[in-house]
């Protein structure tokens, strides 16, 4: 991976400056019986950005990205993209949009090999329209060996890879679909050391191609090298969305804990 | 793989590996021949013949049919407890179309000609109706497949005994009686023709196979091996069919064919494939390209290996429980078809219990209950297994109480074996 490419994060110029947003999430509601688990949350997110979702288990990260990936649908709310109001009702929606999801548990069929799970979904056909397990096969294996080398297993049931490999085909998925809106939810949480590294130069590539990336993660100093903004969550609320430049590990812990930004109080 | 880790170790399982042959089918056709030989040793010889090959292959359809649909539905993580009644209803409507509703109320008389199309027509349709309404109330409404189908068992039982009075209906269709087995065959010139077809067709997968795989710069089988695997397929098949028309009709039914009652000097008569066998065969090649070759069936596999996941995939998981089921009801149908037509009657106990020989063939054959995992032609060698353990049994003249207790032994002696197989081999 071409890591030299891309600046480190922090230095690089505010991507955000007379564009866009990708996506805009406006008043966002969503409540399982009694429980709020997002209240009047609003986040937006750039073309070449990583937007870090910070928060205490529970806080309610998982549950936002999820209406967006359309695995759940919000009480009220509004979500525009590329400026434009859009309805996710559906994962399918989602997709025709080009967001696509890393799933803090991996959404893999574990019975089925990487292209079978990779492909899942949006099969490739023949002419006479069976899936053809050939080509998906070879067009995996293409996209596999340029994110992790070491990736041989192909035919075997994803049970018997390892996390770092089951990561790969995961994000095989994005990238191959070319997802211009990518969610990683606790990407490198079942991961080593060494593959949480692979994983931070996929995401800088990726960055430098322009996709905006929602990155979910409890590794705060991981976050502040990755990302360009923060928005930390507590009990379904935001607390404070700001740059990372603007922002001390100090002061970003101090409002997963307290739920205060220590920022707009001054 | 080029497999240069073996290299070194040439055994006997490289030998196999190289083969590429499922080494769980490899066991479970190594169990089912060791039974048919120590049943023919008991026997002395009378289980290895052809009229008993014969027997057992008919014999065995009806469950198969339904075994394979078993599979899908249990490797979605369901279960299906109704589709002995579900039989039974299929059988008892289209016994009354054929023997009430097309001669009678429509006037077309007994044996007409398109008698048996409209009477199996109306099977299907009821099947599928059944099936899609039990996979809705699963699928949309989340009740356990478990209640729904154990409902169905009540349900549908009651239903044909309710549409029939409880009378035995017959004797159906002449042409109709064509798929119960002996009835119906092919004859000994049709059989082969049908095992030259079935030859070709095994070598052009194994050729297409290869060359596909060539193609796309993946590793191939060593030629011997695949050629191996070609004389194996043209084998079993050829070998399949020369018993099946070494199996002749009796001399007595032969005289009657000629009308002056003489049978020429060396005239034989084999009966040949029946009809039956060739359903159970073409369904068999339907769901296995069914579940390896098209959407549908990856998406069944990918549903019962991660529900979850195939929702978030954007697999529409409740629309595929209703079309699963209904499968399942169609070939509850074909195989009321073949039950109904063997016994030349629609009777009132028809297919009862038929749900604990499916779901039991399905799992003999490997299907794991925790779904994710299973094949077509697993539940059709386990359905095998399970009649000629049976019929061996009965041959021997075990008493019927431990036939039954037997059978319920191997059961559960199969999924533990299994059990241990897949731990062994890394859970695959
Ligand atoms: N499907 C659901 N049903 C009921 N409650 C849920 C569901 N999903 C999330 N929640 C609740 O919403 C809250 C936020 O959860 P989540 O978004 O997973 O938090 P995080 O990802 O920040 O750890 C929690 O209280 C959780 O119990
Ligand atoms: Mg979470």
């Amino acid at each position: 991976m071409a890591a030299a490419e891309t600046a480190a994060a922090p230095a690089s110029p505010d991507p955000r400056i007379g564009r866009t947003p990708l996506v805009e999430m406006k008043n966002i509601h969503i409540a399982f019986g009694g429980v709020h688990a997002v209240e009047d949350v609003s986040v937006d997110l750039y073309p070449g950005e990583v937007v870090g979702l910070l928060g205490h288990n529970g806080a309610g990260k998982s549950t936002l990205i999820k209406i967006l990936s359309g695995a759940y649908q919000m009480d009220s709310g509004e979500i525009r993209i590329d400026g434009k109001p859009v309805k996710i009702e559906s994962p399918r929606d989602a997709r025709r949009y080009n967001i696509e999801t890393i799933y803090q548990t991996l959404a893999l069929a574990d019975n089925l090999d990487a292209a079978s799970n990779l492909f899942l979904g949006r099969e490739l056909t023949t002419k006479l329209g069976f899936v053809d397990d050939a080509r998906m096969e070879a067009e995996t294996k293409k996209i596999v060996a340029r994110l992790n080398p070491n990736f041989k297993k192909l035919k075997e049931p994803v049970k018997a890879l390892s996390g770092g490999q089951r990561q790969s085909v995961a994000i095989a998925r994005a990238v191959y679909f070319n997802a211009k809106i990518l969610i990683m939810d606790e990407p490198t949480a079942a991961l080593g050391v060494h593959e949480s590294h692979m994983v931070a130069e996929l995401i800088k590539e990726l960055k430098a191609q322009g996709l905006g990336i929602f990155l979910i993660s409890h590794d705060t100093r991981e976050m502040m090298a990755l990302c360009d903004r923060v928005a930390v969550m507590k009990n379904g609320r935001l607390i404070g969305m700001e740059r990372v430049e603007d922002v001390t590990e100090d002061d970003i812990l101090s409002m997963i804990i307290l739920g205060k930004n220590p920022l707009r109080e001054k | 793989m080029t497999d240069t880790a073996h290299e070194g170790a040439r055994t006997r399982t490289s030998f196999i590996k190289q083969l590429e042959i499922d080494t769980r089918l490899l066991g479970m056709i190594g169990a089912f021949v060791l039974l048919c030989l120590a049943f023919d040793f008991i026997t002395d010889g009378r289980f290895l013949t052809p009229r008993n090959i014969f027997n057992l292959t008919i014999q065995t359809v009806s469950v198969a049919i339904m075994a394979t649909g078993m599979v899908f539905v249990i490797v979605m993580r369901h279960i299906d407890l109704s589709v002995g009644s579900l039989l039974a209803v299929c059988s008892a409507v289209m016994a009354m179309v054929q023997t009430l509703i097309l001669p009678d109320w429509l006037g077309l008389g007994l044996n007409h000609p398109v008698t048996w199309v409209v009477a199996v027509t109306a099977g299907l349709i009821i099947g599928v109706a059944i099936g899609a309404m039990q996979g809705a109330l699963i699928g949309y409404l989340t009740i356990p497949a478990f209640i729904v189908t154990l409902g169905g068992l009540l349900v549908w039982r009651n239903v044909a005994w309710y549409l029939t009075a409880g009378q035995t209906i017959g004797p159906l269709d002449s042409t109709f009686m064509k798929f119960g087995g002996i009835n119906g065959t092919l004859g000994t010139n049709l059989s082969w023709a049908f095992a030259a077809v079935m030859s070709v067709a095994a070598l052009f997968l194994i050729i297409a196979a290869r060359r596909n795989k060539v193609r796309h710069g993946f590793p191939v089988k060593p030629l011997w091996a695949e050629a191996a695997m070609a004389l194996i397929a043209v084998g079993a098949i050829v070998g399949f069919i020369a018993i099946l028309n070494a199996y002749e009709v009796p001399r007595g039914r032969v005289r009657r064919m000629f009308e002056d009652g003489q049978i020429p000097d060396g005239f034989t008569l084999g009966y040949g494939l029946p009809i039956s066998v060739l359903v159970l065969i073409a369904v068999a090649i339907v769901m296995t390209v069914i579940a390896r070759r098209t959407r549908l069936g990856r998406y069944i596999f990918a549903t019962g290996g991660n529900p979850d996941a195939a929702d978030l995939s954007g697999i529409n998981t409740r629309l595929l429980t209703v079309k699963v089921f209904a499968l399942m009801g169609a070939l509850c149908a074909i195989s009321a078809v073949v039950a109904a037509a063997r016994l030349a009657n629609h009777t009132n106990d028809i297919g009862t219990l038929d749900e604990l020989r499916v779901i039991a063939a399905a799992v003999i054959g490997g299907t794991a209950l925790s779904g994710g995992i299973g094949t077509i032609y697993g539940a059709i060698l386990g359905a095998l297994i399970m009649q000629s353990l049976q019929s061996g049994m009965a041959m021997v003249g075990v008493d019927a109480p431990f036939q039954n207790i037997v059978v319920g032994l191997v059961l559960v002696l199969a999924v533990y074996i299994d059990i241990v197989y897949r731990k062994r081999t890394g859970g695959k």
